[in-house]
């Protein structure tokens, strides 16, 4: 195979497994700058990729599913925001509960209403969101350089793909262009004040991780019915925390958090790539060396070599209005 | 006024309220079992059965409990001084190298007792040096536990496969294992205490490591409650600016809490590894570090909670095994759902009943 054919190959393979990441980590983003951590990622990640698998199998619609994904979701950022942010629990203890629940459910569910042991049945058809070929992918597959990245990498994704693309810089200007992400990252950094204010930090906390819940529903309805064609038991696979990796190694900034994404993806596409294949001079490269290469990566940045990453100061705290 | 300042009586405080959340928790994971359209109270009595109806049960499930003290203990001591180790998997993990390692080493020269303390010692080691980089992280750092002791779980978990699969594996197999330990290597099964009340112990792998751990447990106590260091990791943990006010060093205690924390994560590697299956395979802790979480809460950070919370977790996984076998229709996985409302309602969710306590306290005492 020729060089550049690899590479194109590889960057495909980056962008598929790019947009859980994407979605997920800016959902930690809203989350974490409005003040409340945000474990539960993973497990709203999963959740929302079982409903979306059963509505889209039961309906037949693949829209509908993302509805239910979405649902699923936001329902479980509530009961994050019910345990952290009125009742002023833990946060992280309620993002652990929440990842072993939906480990748990997914599967027990699944096994009760299809016996397939935790799958869910194989969508075809209108039940998936299939690849959206782009006009002119015929005529400029011929071009040079241009043409096979048109064809294999821009062309050809789902709709969710582009919608993760847009939700970028879309959230970045809700963000920093609106006076609800105004209010939302003053709610991060000093609760008081937006208090003092006279705007209530409970309601714009929820208001956060209901964000949180709805790109979630995004990224989870893109592992089952978009990527996959069911959902497997398991199926995030540790996503949830890469995504979070991704965004403490992007700082807590939607651009960076897209970029940070990418890398963590051409990783995991490097990895399936480079298994069982020789490298000159070195030999077989380990798979796990990849796998836990974001991770690592992430601890340096944290240990201070690569910039400093400041979190969110009131982030994990609970706000009390009363003493 | 708010209710969180009202005092309560201890009674409610310890008894009542983590009463009422677990109530509810079980509540929940009953109505589970209903919608799935099996019966909660048969599958309530199944559990019973499977835990306790046989010398095997019980044995079954004093081996999940002994794993669950451990990681339990692990998570109460950083939680004691502030902090929030989610690490206890990975630092498990990496206990059961130290302790392989030296069974490995050993078993062909010395009996069982011989090279158990020095498993212990290895396997705390190790799991404290897991411990390590996170811990250093948070104390000069500034890095939150949470975040890097997450990223040292996966880290681990590929180092782990990276050895069993590359180094450790005997060669010529294909199972990514050690070779099995000899009975130098191996702790002997406790299947004589199960015979003084008359029970046989038969295939249930309950081994000395129980003892173990009580032992440790205890020395947990002795170190929060009747030592300044414990002192010092718990004024840490309720108030750091207090600490900083009393000349508590930050960096050191943080250090050395989350040190103890990884080395008692990693001690717990002894019952699987040389207690059970008497060789390292590849993900032996399925899961007991994030147990370990919902255990030290539910036994409120003490040890003599922690055991009881942990019985009651070996009682579930063992009564778990015991219910998807007899009702196909629930697998295994309801355990993780009944953990999971667990750690939701006796952690996350643990004040929720107090504003109402609060009001039929003070109408029923009239003040």
């Amino acid at each position: 195979m020729d060089y550049y054919d690899i590479f194109i190959s590889v960057l495909s393979s980056t962008i598929r497994l790019s947009i859980p990441l994407i979605f997920t980590a800016l959902a930690g983003l809203f989350s974490e700058r409005a003040g409340v951590f945000d474990i539960g990622l993973e497990g709203k990640m999963l959740g929302s990729a079982f409903a979306a698998a059963c509505v889209a199998y039961v309906t037949d619609s693949a829209w509908l599913g993302l509805v239910a994904g979405i649902l699923c979701s936001v329902a479980l950022s509530l009961v994050h925001g019910f345990a952290s942010i009125t009742n002023r629990g833990n946060q992280i203890i309620s993002g652990v509960a929440i990842n072993f629940f939906i480990a748990g459910i997914t599967i027990v569910l699944g096994q009760a209403w299809f016996g397939q042991g935790g799958r869910t049945p194989q969508l075809a058809g209108e039940a998936r969101f299939s690849p959206i070929i782009l006009p002119g992918v015929d005529a400029m597959r011929e071009v040079p350089v241009i043409g096979p990245l048109y064809a294999n990498v821009i062309s050809g994704n789902n709709i969710l793909t582009y919608l993760a693309f847009v939700a970028v810089p879309l959230s970045w200007w809700i963000l920093y262009r609106t006076r609800f992400g105004l209010r939302l990252r003053a709610v991060g950094e000093n609760p008081g004040a937006v208090d003092t204010a006279g705007i209530s930090v409970t309601w714009l906390r929820y208001r956060a991780v209901m964000c949180a819940g709805i790109l979630c529903g995004f990224s989870g309805t893109y592992l089952a019915i978009a990527q996959s064609a069911a959902f497997i038991k398991d199926m995030s696979a540790g996503k949830g925390y890469i995504a979070l990796a991704a965004l403490v190694f992007a700082k807590w900034k939607p651009v960076p958090v897209m970029f940070a994404c990418l890398l963590f993806g051409f990783l995991d596409a490097l990895a399936n790539f480079m298994q069982g294949k020789q490298v000159p001079l070195i030999g077989e490269v380990p798979v796990q060396i990849f796998q836990a290469l974001p991770y690592v990566l992430t601890c340096v940045l944290l240990a201070g070599f690569i910039g400093v990453a400041i979190p969110p100061k009131a982030g994990g705290v609970p706000y009390t209005k009363e003493r | 006024m708010s209710t969180a300042s009202v005092p309560l009586p201890r009674w409610i405080n310890y008894g009542l309220i983590p009463f009422l959340n677990l109530l509810v928790a079980f509540l929940i994971s009953g109505f589970v079992v209903w919608l799935i359209g099996e019966s909660p109270l048969d599958a309530l009595s199944l559990l019973i059965e499977g835990a306790f109806g046989s010398g095997e049960g019980i044995g079954f499930t004093l081996f999940y409990a002994t794993s669950f003290i451990f990681t339990g203990l692990s998570v109460a001591v950083a939680i004691h001084a502030g902090l929030f180790n989610i690490g206890s998997e990975g630092q498990a993990y990496l206990g059961g190298l130290g302790c392989a390692l030296v069974a490995l080493a050993l078993d062909n020269y010395v009996p069982w007792y011989v090279t158990m303390p020095i498993a212990v010692l290895g396997a705390g080691i190790f799991g404290a040096a897991w411990a390590f980089v996170p811990a250093y992280l948070q104390a000069k750092r500034g890095s939150h536990i949470v975040i890097t002791t997450i990223m040292f779980n996966y880290i681990g978990a590929a180092l782990m496969v990276y050895l069993l699969v590359h180094v450790l594996i005997v060669p010529g197999k294909m199972a990514p294992e050690t070779r099995t330990f000899l009975d130098g290597g191996q702790l002997p099964k406790l299947g004589w205490i199960m015979e003084i009340f008359g029970g046989k112990l038969g295939a249930a792998p309950f081994n000395v490591s129980f003892i173990i751990a009580l032992v440790v447990a205890w020395f947990v106590w002795l170190l929060i409650w009747r030592t300044k260091l414990g002192f010092e990791m718990r004024t840490l943990g309720v108030s750091p600016t207090a600490a900083a006010y009393a000349g508590i060093p930050y960096a050191r205690t943080v250090m050395i809490a989350m040190l103890l924390s990884g080395a008692l994560a990693g001690m717990m590697a002894l019952n699987p590894v040389m207690g059970a299956s008497a060789r390292l395979q590849v993900e032996f802790v399925g899961g007991a570090g994030f147990v370990g979480i919902a255990v030290s809460l539910m036994g409120r950070n003490h040890p003599l909670g922690i055991i009881f919370a942990a019985i009651l977790f070996g009682v579930l996984y063992q009564g778990g095994d015991w219910i998807s076998f007899e009702m196909p229709n629930i697998t295994r996985e309801m355990i993780l759902v009944i953990q999971g409302l667990v750690i939701l309602f006796a952690g996350a969710l643990e004040y929720m009943f107090r504003p109402a306590m609060v009001h039929i306290y003070q109408r029923l005492t009239g003040k």
